[in-house]
């Protein structure tokens, strides 16, 4: 594939250089290569999201003589939640062009603006858990709620797991500054987060208004 | 490292580059598209007044196109050259994704209305018992 005048080399070639690998140059700096790797894990994840909607799209009439999608999910509370996870995703941007300017203030109050949108979008969902387990409708109930739980709980547990490492990274730039490891871990933060926005784009297309249209 | 030999090499995926104005503005553009898609897509499932089984379909292509803006605004995922590895990963992310998705929904149809005869058997539609 790697020819001496290919131009965009593919791997960890080189730009005009006529080694395959590990050539004149080396391989790629950590700041390309730690987000890259990141960046593999995240579309694997997407792999994984995949299977569950495959599961969810199956199983969606399964409703075993209960309740229905149309019957449980109420469309101006997942507006809320995706006008809340949209914003989250959107500060979170600005906050890794904050810190790559090194602007602590502005960096550590646009994180937290972040962690705050995240909050409110997992407290609607589990107000939302709360009362469709309250009405009858636990994942236990049929093979619809099942996959509903699953599918829906598996991105509120990544975007749980998104708000401790958000601490993590306030944490660790307060103490340790705007170093060059943090810098790479905060953006591999940013890639986490915009990938669960993606993500919940395909929950509320395909689970909340393809599963409520009349 | 010169800045003409960083113009050559890879950019990481997420990484906003060019100047500081233009990073904001395109996070700006990107929120506001957004936006405006979250909308029509919300519009859409609600109104009456849109061919019904066609409305569907529009939201699927409204939440593709959604992707699509938070891949390019957000992650700056780009068809430069410098982006050649991460827009060949994600094909091969959305390769995969594909045929999971379409595999299964695909041939689990089909299952099913071959088990339909048997109502006494497990059936994944119906699911009694």
């Amino acid at each position: 594939m790697s020819t001496v005048n290919e131009a965009p080399a593919v791997g960890l070639t080189h730009h005009g250089s006529e080694d395959t690998g590990l050539g004149n140059r080396g391989p790629q700096s950590k700041s390309i290569v730690v987000p890259y790797g990141f960046w593999l894990f995240v579309l694997s994840d997407m792999v994984l999201f995949s299977a569950l909607f495959a599961t969810y799209a199956s199983l969606v009439h399964a409703t075993d003589g209960g309740p229905a999608g149309h019957q449980l999910f109420h469309r101006s509370l997942v507006a809320v939640e995706t006008g809340a996870l949209l914003a989250s995703s959107f500060v979170c941007g600005l906050a890794v062009i904050a810190a790559k300017q090194k602007n602590m203030l502005w960096t550590q109050v646009l994180l937290f603006a972040t962690g705050l949108l995240g909050f409110v979008f997992l407290a609607i969902e589990i107000y939302e858990f709360r009362s469709m387990i309250a009405e009858g409708a636990p994942p236990q109930r049929s093979a619809f709620l099942s996959s509903f739980f699953t599918l829906v709980g598996c991105h509120g547990a990544h975007v749980t797991a998104g708000l401790l490492w958000l601490g993590t990274m306030m944490a660790q730039i307060w103490t340790k500054g705007f170093q060059p490891h943090v810098g790479r871990r905060l953006l591999c933060f940013s890639i986490f987060w915009h990938a669960l926005d993606i993500i919940w784009v395909a929950i509320f297309t395909i689970v909340y208004l393809i599963g409520t249209l009349p | 490292m010169t800045d003409h030999e960083n113009d050559l090499l890879d950019v990481a995926p997420g990484e906003p580059h060019s100047n500081i104005l233009s990073e904001s503005i395109a996070y700006v553009i990107g929120l506001g598209l957004a936006v405006i898609l979250t909308g029509v897509s919300f519009w859409v499932a609600s109104t009456a007044s849109l061919w019904g089984p066609g409305v569907a379909v529009g939201l699927v292509v409204l939440a593709i196109a959604q992707m699509g803006v938070h891949l390019v605004f957000f992650l700056h995922v780009t068809s430069g050259p410098d982006n050649t590895n991460n827009v060949l990963a994600l094909a091969f992310g959305v390769l995969i994704v594909f045929l999971v998705m379409v595999g299964t929904i695909w041939i689990m149809a089909h299952m099913n209305a071959n088990m339909a005869p048997m109502p006494e058997m497990t059936n994944l539609q119906i699911q009694r018992g």
